[in-house]
């Protein structure tokens, strides 16, 4: 079934992944179990005229053995989970290269920096909608909204982050793959929320180069 | 109010039993519930047609609806006869707009109104439907009868109770046809969004839906002091707290935590319904204020809540699984403890559903944990209706293949939320059809299996006539069939990426692979909405036209089912004395192999 996860391009994905198929697989194993167990009891235990039930109110040893098994299976669960959230959305690497990407209804505004790689000077260059990065290099996301909430969704970067109205927040990513993907919005943010979608193109290092030359030919 | 005073009302009543003291202004918990019922039944019904809306939209994006929107005469005139809308006169400048115009114009749903749809399925559903059948209906019936009292203990307020919410539910159908639509925000309300028409373009729509929450509050909070009240002190004697049906114990802890729960979401709405009219600025950023607090304010109460959701039907299917077993409840205290623990734990794990929502991302680490940690109590329930068939002697009516739908659905249910409970897999699936297919696990895997599994078995004794049976397994089977097909694909499109709350899955490349998922489900569900008008053609004939029912046709210990059928005005013939617990079945050295709470032992 995970099969249908979209072709995942980001370091940090390959361990969204994992945790993802990790899951899936114990979640099977426990499902089956019990459900197994269950289309037994019903076809073992199926009515019989004259016979009675077992007369049982239950048993606190078993009581105990499941509580602790599964409030250690979920915590182990948690505990194998965090680094990689903390990786993800709470240390942050040093970045490469930033970009400022602003929501709005029903837009994403992306801003360059430029050469000088300092935001709000006269070489800064905004276009919308498009995300130019180069592969293999640490990208920092400067995320913000002008009006409602909207989400920065990359379903091949494994990557999202609500945008909110009056605050920015860092978001990071590093794409593994060069190509074309897509950026929607994944919180509702009015009658226009559906069709909110934005392109990344990721770009080798020539492409990436080029991409610069072209606009900002005088650096 | 004291005991003597409810034997005056019920005296009162007997005498004089004018349709009206009767079957409106009743203060009897027996027909309150059934107002309830009748309340929750019809918008289940209404949630429903709204449900295939949304997945016509979803099947067949943009295409015009079949029927309405192919019609001729729609098509050049914008009428359709019968439809036409009288109440909008006048209300538009241009002779040939009227409200069908104004809300599918062409007979396509589009954006806008597909927005107004989803929001209002689940907040109907949820607060109109759900609540009231289960909490409502349920909770007044159940109550009393089980702990083997006359009534509950404030029985105007209880008729209040309802009258409330059945102004809550006109103010929020109203909304449908005021200009601008209704609410379309999500039933989670986000601001900025919900809070300024700038932004959403609808406008009294929403402020009724935040009045309509509000009265609904006020009625959720009058029935849940009720509820407490009446199990705390007025339990038949020798009925012990460790004495009462699982039902029983759920429905006092949902009525506990709608008195923790919903002061908070009345605030929530409170401070959003000054930002809309009054120019205050709580959740607007650009005013100082924060919209971040909204969803906190919002999940403080939204979690709790979906446990109200699922509660009473984990009270329901455990009565009934123990019955039909013919077997005690495996491990009762467990499962009373369990069942604390979620009210308890389920105060504290509200912010998992904003792990992505821009809050301190430390704070999401600690909120992975609690969410974890109250898988726990959800497993220990599982693992004891296990243990309840094991060396059962179970019958397979109705009643009881609800609750084994019940059952292994709520298994799947809560093995997803563990997926999202993690916080880095919650990154890719959150706010996907992941989600989606996890809710409609639990709310209706869960919550409307038990609904119906409650109807069946308790139908009887409501009305006095039993339920016809040989539809009933066609309409138990169809459901469970056409709700799998429904709903588990929609893990695989979350699985995909496939957004939630779109319209048009279409407009993105890399769904559109997936787009015969989406045609599936849609004729999968117009096929499960098909198998309900079997159970509503079934509810109703038999209410008129069923077979009499005997006084405990299902063989079953509990108190309920010791008062005569139908119960009438003070339900017990002489007040009962209990003597056991509610789950003495196969008792050894008895002949018969169950034992009712009253009988001597
Ligand atoms: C085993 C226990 C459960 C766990 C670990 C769990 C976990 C979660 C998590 C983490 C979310 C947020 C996902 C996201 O938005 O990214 C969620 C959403 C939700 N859960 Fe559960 N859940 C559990 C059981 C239940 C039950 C019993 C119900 C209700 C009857 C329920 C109803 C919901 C609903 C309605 C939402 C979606 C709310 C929305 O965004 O509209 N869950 N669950
Ligand atoms: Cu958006
Ligand atoms: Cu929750």
């Amino acid at each position: 079934m995970l099969d249908w996860l979209p072709e995942n391009i980001s370091t940090y994905g390959v361990k969204i992944d994992f945790l993802f198929y990790l899951i899936y697989y114990i979640t099977n194993v426990i499902f089956l179990f019990v459900a197994g167990f269950m289309i037994f009891f019903m076809i073992k235990y199926r009515f019989k005229e004259g016979r009675k039930s077992e007369y049982s109110h239950g048993n606190n040893k078993l009581e105990i053995i499941w509580t602790s098994a599964t409030t250690i299976g979920v915590l182990a669960l948690a505990v194998i989970s965090a680094p990689a959230w903390k990786e993800i959305k709470i240390d942050l690497p040093e970045p490469d290269i930033i970009v400022q990407v602003t929501a709005e209804q029903f837009n994403w505004r992306m801003l360059y920096p430029g050469p000088d790689n300092v935001f709000g000077t006269i070489d800064d260059l905004e276009i919308e909608n498009v995300l130019n990065v180069p592969v293999d290099k640490v990208v920092h996301i400067r995320l913000r909204s002008d009006d409602v909430i909207h989400s920065f969704f990359i379903p091949n970067l494994r990557l999202k982050q609500d945008a909110l109205p009056g605050r920015e927040i860092i978001v990071w990513f590093e794409a593994m793959k060069t190509g074309r993907y897509e950026i929607p919005c994944a919180e509702l943010c009015g009658f226009g929320h559906s069709g909110m979608l934005g392109h990344l193109y990721v770009h080798s290092p020539e492409d990436y180069e080029a991409w610069i030359n072209e606009n900002w030919p005088e650096s | 109010m004291t005991e003597e005073n409810i034997t005056e009302i019920n005296h009162e009543e007997h005498h004089k039993q004018s349709i009206w003291s009767k079957y409106i202004f009743s203060y009897d918990h027996k027909m309150i519930a059934k107002q309830y019922l009748l309340l929750g039944i019809s918008m289940l019904i209404l949630g429903g047609l709204l449900a295939m809306l949304i997945r016509w939209q979803l099947g067949y994006p943009d295409e015009p609806l079949p029927i309405i929107g192919l019609s001729d005469q729609y098509m050049e005139t914008g009428e359709v006869d019968g439809v036409v809308d009288e109440m909008w006169d006048g209300w538009f400048e241009d002779e040939t707009e009227n409200w069908l115009t104004m809300t599918i114009p062409g007979g396509v749903i589009g954006p806008e109104f597909y927005n107004s749809l989803f929001t209002m399925h689940a907040t109907i559903m949820i607060f109109f439907a759900i609540m009231p059948i289960l909490v409502g209906c349920f909770g007044n019936f159940l109550i009393p009868l089980m702990i083997g009292t006359k009534d509950m203990a404030f029985p105007f307020l209880n008729m209040l109770s309802f009258w409330v919410a059945f102004i809550g539910s006109i103010v929020m159908l109203w909304g449908f046809f005021v200009p601008g639509g209704h609410a379309a925000a999500g039933w989670t309300g986000y601001p900025p969004l919900s809070s300024s028409v700038e932004f959403s373009g609808v406008d009294w729509g929403q402020n009724l839906w935040i009045i309509s929450l509000m009265i609904m509050g006020i009625s959720s909070m009058m029935g849940a002091v009720n509820y407490i009240t009446t199990i705390v002190n007025m339990r038949a004697k020798g009925m012990t707290f460790f004495r009462m049906p699982l039902t029983v114990w759920s429905l006092f802890i949902v009525a506990i935590l709608l008195l923790l729960a919903i002061p908070v979401l009345a605030s929530a709405l409170s401070m959003l319904l000054f930002d809309r009219l009054w120019g205050t600025s709580f959740f607007s950023a650009s005013g100082g204020g924060d919209p971040i607090l909204w969803q906190h304010l919002f999940w403080f109460f939204g979690h709790p809540e979906v446990y109200v959701l699922i509660l009473p039907g984990m009270g329901i299917a455990s009565d009934l699984l123990s019955t039909f077993a013919r077997k005690p409840i495996f491990g009762y205290k467990a499962m009373v403890y369990a069942m604390i623990s979620i009210a308890v734990l389920g105060f504290i794990v509200w912010g998992h559903h904003m792990f992505q929502s821009g809050m301190n991302p430390a704070l999401g680490m600690t909120f992975m944990f609690s969410t974890m940690a109250i898988a726990v109590p959800s497993a220990i329930k599982t693992f004891n209706w296990l243990g309840t068939l094991k060396g059962a002697n179970i019958k397979f009516t109705v009643p009881m293949l609800n609750t084994l739908a019940f059952v292994s659905m709520f298994v799947i249910g809560g093995l997803s939320g563990i997926f999202m409970a993690s916080t880095p897999v919650d990154i890719f699936i959150h706010d996907t059809y992941y989600i989606v297919a996890h809710i409609h696990y639990v709310v209706f895997g869960g919550s409307m299996f038990a609904l119906f599994g409650g109807i069946y078995y308790w139908f009887p004794k409501m009305f006095g006539r039993g339920m016809n049976m040989t539809l009933g397994r066609v309409h138990f089977w169809m459901t469970f069939v056409f709700f799998n097909a429904t709903f588990f694909p929609m893990h695989i499109l979350g699985i995909g990426g496939h957004m939630r709350r779109i319209a048009n899955p279409m407009q993105y490349e890399y769904l559109q692979d997936m787009q015969w998922i989406n045609e599936f489900i849609t004729v999968s569900a117009f096929m499960l909405g098909l198998a309900q008008i079997i159970f509503f053609f079934n509810f109703f004939y038999s209410m008129f036209k069923g077979k009499k029912s005997v006084d405990n046709p299902w063989e079953a210990n509990t108190l309920e089912w010791v008062a005569p059928t139908p119960p009438p005005h003070g339900n017990f013939l002489t007040p009962p004395v209990v003597y056991g617990g509610p789950y003495e079945y196969g008792v050894p050295d008895r002949e018969e192999d169950w034992l009712p709470q009253d009988i001597k032992r």
